[in-house]
């Protein structure tokens, strides 16, 4: 099942090809670049910007936090808000762009993490394209250079051989370069960064030249720190960062309304039936997820204990639309207590000896005792005995 | 009463003429100023925020100005003579006064001052100054008095937080006035003052008198529209402030300032008789009260430590008062000084960032300074990388702060040594230097309230008593007590008087925070006992919960199984005590749930000591499981996990023999059950050792297993067959342990199983009674054994239980 990333977003979609396409239609792909689906909102808020700019910017840090947390501006133009979360984190992460420390956006899946830094990109340089998506096989030439190597052979090594990277572009330009998922490139790549971070440059020792950044140049990270299999930040490469964590959502209603949005979406796409009276259950699914995460009953009365897993609202909108097909191929169509229960198992316990301790004892001190919960404490005990 | 004679002037009486050094530039802002603070040349009225840093330094600032003869700061009238203790040099801020009544000392009220808090700034200018300082506010002797003498009444009209739902917030008021809306709620208004008064006066460039009229003309705008803004007693305060006003004037002439919560200054001008004034005053009711300086700490000023003195982040505004320049590269550096400490790598490089991003963000925000928010906001996305793990840290011990204030020895006695005193009379205990031993019989009233005084000094740190062991061993009723009275617990008692005016309430406040404060889950069972045992039920609550809480985030079986017992016996002591005990049982019950589901792992894999420990928990366990009430589900779950212990080839076989015994105990398993449980324990394949620890789990110990064998000869053929089919090499193996095993039984039961091996198995048949036991019939006779069922009855008591 795949795990959507961008959950905040109103009309998501699918990872788009990140090279270096100048401006198309935006009626005629898939889904446009954000400064491309915004561009009116974009122009209305330079023209009515007053405040000063820092060097290459679109827009002042005020307008570019305006554009992303939405507003009326004096003419009138509505401001749609593109991410609904603290004020406070937006504020800090266009402030540290304005600095000269890069910005790491950190959250678990589904906290709009790529979806934030894309608009920031957007707003502040107007550009969102130059970027590096971070996998287990970046290479270090996706961060640095690589070489035109028939023109290598032709001419010998030349400034027109070599093919820059997202982030040389950037420097040479003074735009906003964007690092999607830091943490799963290889330490060795992520190294490469520090001397862009702290020195500004970009040596190409070939050559024996230099890229220097020019004012306006910074850098947006995204990574997620409790996934397992990611290669931790050096801490030299660390310090180079400001670190915004961005929340999952604050109220168990947001939750509930991000993943029946998503979970109807998704269900669309992959033509299962719409879901009747399914709110109690994926209520139901989010209120485990929060209470586990955040180790507190909802009441705030009891603690339980957290497992390893993120319990992420991805994870919450995957059981659900599990579930669902569940219920559509093999139930009766209405979303039961037990079609949910395998997934939110399979969710929660991911290290087999302590997680399944976890679980277990939420569901004998939690979820036993709850008003109308027996059903779905009945069908939990049922895959956990299967499952022994 | 105070208003009339009851004032002493602390200093010299006031001999500087205030007008003769009238500074410059000061003076002459005032007179262009629209006056309103001044008006007419009237006396001086600095409105405050109580503990704001910013309204301190414009105290000072204005003090210096004019330098009155009188300060008049709002606060209990009586205080006055106790002004002089505030200039000791042994009296270190954050203090409070403390009013009690002297007939109640549970009856109190504080009025908190912190060394930015302008009512303190206030009081040492005068003081180092010679000028005199009275107190206006109404006496406590009425404020006491009242049905309701919580302080936050007693303190000021500003902060509206403090309770009844009409109350309005000044500040929100003037907030929402200047269009200060965020999206941060109830931040915004809070911002907004910081930004207008207490950030802004730090620059004292200006005219130290401006800012004071400014606010005291909005607060006369906003008391035109709300009149009492919900606070009634208001009224009746400033009418005693007033007359306290005049007979300040009658004697200093206009050389009086007045330093009391902005909200009170309009009241403070308005035109008012003298007689329509008294009429207020008249006939409040009356208390004979004391008062006296006590430490106060930050974490009591801040607002959520739940006194409601009306301030966030006391280390914050501390900080900011004392920090001669540059409040935010000094904050940040401490921060950075304090996170080095605690081993999180902070560069200077961080530092300057940090400072860099806060600037930075306020002025993104439209700020004039970074403030709170700001550097907050900078320190946990800079110097902890994100994480609210330091940042709880920073504000913990940065924001809030660990300051304690300090008061001389000679300040009054605090009510705490009253109460002691009050209660030893009544229980007839006296204080004697010599020790002496103390029976209590818990059943008898007098003697109760004894051992719950003792019991709460004990919780308080002060040693009068210790428990000794009693002649009746571990009764439930009887204690015993060691008494000697010691010349250092009078210092202990005063110590302890941060904690509460009573010695109830003291205890109860200590128990509190120790609970909070404890992190392993047996000092907060221990503490839940010792609360029942000084009959604290205003504290278990609080025990309860934060045991609950620890014992959810503990992944220790073992540590669990060990906190449960000394509950289960605390749930005894309540019965005996009279205390309500349901929460405990709540906790109880929660405790035993997790034990049922974690013990199965945690009993696998075990080595043989491990295993050995283990099995005294399980015991210790089983009994106490027994002794909860409505026992019934745990009982039924916990055999669950037993069966569980019983059938699992991973669990040592220690554990696995003991889990089939307690079963067998209990009529949980028949008896063909048991010997097919051992025969499987004790099949060729099982290692011997193994076996034979199943054997010393099953019978071993002083649990009886000697006469379980003699009365089942199945287990005893089992058992036998399987000794006799040990290999040789593997003998001398399990020799010791069975040897450990059989030599425990009596040597009567030892006797007897040798006879019947010797005699052979199947001898006596196959039944559940052996006949050839000497001095036994062949079967049982039923009326000579229902004559023993009364005598059982009573000592067990168990026709009393049910």
């Amino acid at each position: 099942m795949p795990v959507p990333e961008t959950i905040a977003q109103p009309g998501s979609g699918v990872e788009t090809d990140t090279g270096p396409g100048r401006p198309q239609p935006v009626t005629e792909v898939l889904r446009p670049h954000a400064e491309h689906a915004f561009a009116v909102e974009l122009a209305a808020l330079a023209a009515a910007d007053d405040r000063p700019r820092p060097t290459r910017w679109r827009l002042s840090p005020w307008a570019v936090a305006t554009y992303l947390l939405g507003g009326t501006l004096p003419d009138g133009t509505v401001i749609t808000p593109k991410y609904v979360g603290p004020r406070r984190i937006v504020e800090v992460a266009v402030t540290t762009l304005a600095t000269d420390r890069a910005l790491l956006l950190l959250g678990v899946p589904g906290t709009a993490k790529t979806w934030v830094s894309e608009h920031l990109a957007a707003a502040v340089s107007g550009d969102s394209t130059l970027l590096v998506q971070g996998t287990a096989g970046t290479p270090e030439e996706a961060v640095r250079y690589g070489w035109n190597y028939a023109r290598l052979i032709a001419e010998g090594p030349s400034r027109d051989a070599l093919v820059p990277s997202p982030v040389m572009r950037a420097m040479a330009q003074g735009m906003t370069a964007r690092v999607e998922e830091l943490t799963r490139i290889p330490a060795d790549v992520q190294d490469t960064l520090i001397t862009i971070l702290s020195e500004k440059t970009l040596p190409v020792p070939e050559l024996g030249q230099e890229v220097q950044a020019v004012p306006g140049f910074n850098l947006i990270a995204t990574a997620n720190d409790r996934d397992r299999g990611v290669n931790e930040l050096s801490s030299a490469l660390r310090r180079r960062f400001n670190t915004v964590v961005l929340p999952l959502p604050a109220t168990a209603e947001a939750e509930v309304d991000i993943v029946a949005r998503r979970v109807e979406q998704l269900g669309r796409s992959l033509e299962l039936p719409a879901l009747p009276e399914g709110v109690d259950e994926i209520r139901r699914v989010v209120t485990v997820f929060r209470e586990l995460r955040d180790g507190v009953t909802t009441d705030g009365r009891t603690k339980v204990k957290s497992p390893s897993g993120t319990l992420s609202t991805a994870e919450a909108i995957s059981v659900v639309t599990g579930g669902l097909a569940l219920a559509a191929h093999f139930g009766d169509g209405v979303l039961r207590p037990a079609d949910v229960a395998a997934g939110i198992l399979g969710a929660v316990v991911r290290d087999p000896a302590a997680d399944r301790l976890v679980w277990q004892e939420y569901l004998e001190t939690v979820v036993r005792e709850r008003d109308g919960w027996k059903d779905f404490y009945r069908a939990c005990r049922e895959v956990s005995h299967d499952a022994r | 009463m105070a208003s009339d004679g009851g004032t002493v002037s602390a200093g010299p009486k006031a001999s500087a003429d205030p007008m003769a050094s009238g500074e410059g530039p000061a003076s002459g802002g005032r007179l262009t100023s629209p006056a309103t603070v001044r008006r007419g040349g009237g006396p001086l009225l600095l409105g405050v925020r109580h503990h704001g840093p910013g309204s301190a330094r414009g105290v000072r600032a204005a003090l210096e100005a004019e330098k009155p003869a009188v300060v008049l700061v709002e606060g209990p009238a009586e205080a006055d003579a106790l002004v002089a203790l505030a200039g000791d040099p042994d009296m270190r801020p954050p203090v409070a006064l403390l009013a009690h009544a002297v007939d109640d000392p549970g009856r109190a009220a504080f009025w908190p001052m912190a060394s930015f808090s302008p009512e303190w700034i206030a009081i040492r200018w005068a003081l180092d100054r010679g000028a005199a300082v009275r107190f206006i506010d109404l006496p406590a002797t009425h404020t006491l008095a009242a049905s309701d003498p919580t302080w936050s009444d007693g303190d000021d009209g500003e902060e509206g937080f403090a309770g009844g739902g009409a109350r309005i917030d000044p500040i929100a008021e003037l907030a929402g006035a200047a269009g200060a809306t965020g999206a941060a709620g109830d931040g915004a208004a809070e911002r907004w003052w910081e930004d207008v008064v207490e950030l802004c006066a730090a620059d004292d460039a200006g005219d130290p008198i401006a800012p004071f009229d400014a606010l005291a003309e909005a607060m006369g705008a906003l008391r035109e529209a709300y009149g009492h803004g919900g606070h009634p007693r208001d009224l009746v305060r400033e009418a005693y402030m007033r007359i306290q006003l005049r007979a300040a004037r009658k004697e200093f002439g206009d050389s009086v300032a007045v330093v009391c919560g902005a909200w009170h200054v309009p009241a403070l001008t308005r035109k008012t008789t003298v007689a329509a004034d008294r009429a207020l005053l008249k006939g409040l009711p009356k208390v004979k009260t004391e008062l006296t300086w006590v430490p106060w700490t930050h974490r009591r000023l801040a607002r959520r430590s739940g006194y409601g003195a009306g301030i966030d982040a006391p280390g914050w505004y501390e900080h900011l008062y004392a920090a001669p320049d540059r409040p935010v590269e000094r904050w940040m550096t401490k921060v950075a000084g304090l996170l080095r400490a605690e081993d999180h790598p902070v560069s200077s490089a961080h530092v300057i960032e940090a400072v860099r991003l806060a600037r930075n963000l306020a002025a993104l925000r439209g700020r004039p300074a970074p403030g709170l928010d700001e550097t907050t906001d900078a320190v946990r996305s800079v110097l902890c990388e994100g994480s609210d793990v330091p940042l709880d840290l920073v504000r913990d011990r940065l924001v809030v702060g660990d300051v304690l204030g300090e008061v001389p020895a000679g300040a009054p006695a605090v009510p705490l040594q009253r109460d002691l005193a009050r209660r030893r009379r009544s229980l007839r205990l006296k204080p004697e230097a010599t020790e002496r031993t103390l029976e209590l019989d818990l059943r008898k009233d007098m003697d109760g309230e004894r051992s719950r005084l003792l019991h709460r000094l004990r919780l308080l740190g002060v040693g009068w008593g210790e428990p000794a062991a009693g002649r009746a061993g571990t009764g439930t009723f009887r204690e015993t007590w060691r008494l000697r009275w010691e010349p250092e617990q009078h210092v202990q008692v005063a110590e302890a008087g941060v904690w509460g005016t009573t010695v109830e309430a003291a205890a109860t406040a200590r128990a509190r925070s120790r609970a909070e404060a404890a992190t392993a889950l047996a000092d907060i069972t221990a503490l839940a006992e010792q609360c029942l045992l000084a009959g604290l039920s205003g504290a278990l609550p609080v025990v309860m919960r934060s045991l609950a809480d620890r014992a959810a985030l503990d992944t220790d079986v073992s540590r669990l199984a060990e906190a449960l017992p000394a509950l289960a016996r605390s749930l005894r002591y309540g019965d005996v005590r009279g205390t309500d005990t349901a929460a405990l049982a709540e906790v109880a019950a929660g405790l035993a749930e997790r034990i049922c589901v974690g013990l199965p792992s945690a009993c696998a894999g075990l080595d043989t000591d491990a295993a050995t420990a283990m099995r005294e928990r399980i015991d210790e366990v089983h009994q106490a499981i027994g002794l909860l009430p409505d026992a019934a589900g745990p009982a039924d779950r916990w055999a669950g996990v037993l069966r569980r212990l019983a059938d699992r080839d991973r669990v040592p076989g220690v554990l696995r023999g003991r889990a089939a015994r307690l079963l067998l105990d209990e009529g949980r398993i028949a008896d063909g059950e048991a010997a097919l449980l051992m025969s499987r324990a004790l099949s060729p394949g099982t290692p011997p050792a193994g076996a034979a620890a199943w054997i010393d789990g099953f019978v071993g110990g002083a649990s009886g297993g000697g006469l379980l064998l003699v009365h089942d000869e199945r287990l005893l053929g089992l058992v036998d067959d399987w000794l006799t089919g040990v290999p040789a090499g593997a003998f001398t193996d399990v020799l010791p342990l069975l040897r450990r095993t059989f030599s425990e039984y009596e040597p009567g039961v030892r006797r007897t199983l040798g006879e019947l091996v010797a005699r052979g198995p199947g001898a006596g048949g196959a039944g559940h009674s052996t006949p050839g036991v000497p001095g036994f019939a062949a079967t049982l006779d039923r009326e000579r054994a229902d004559a023993v069922l009364p005598l059982l009855h009573l000592v067990l008591g168990t026709e009393v239980m049910a």
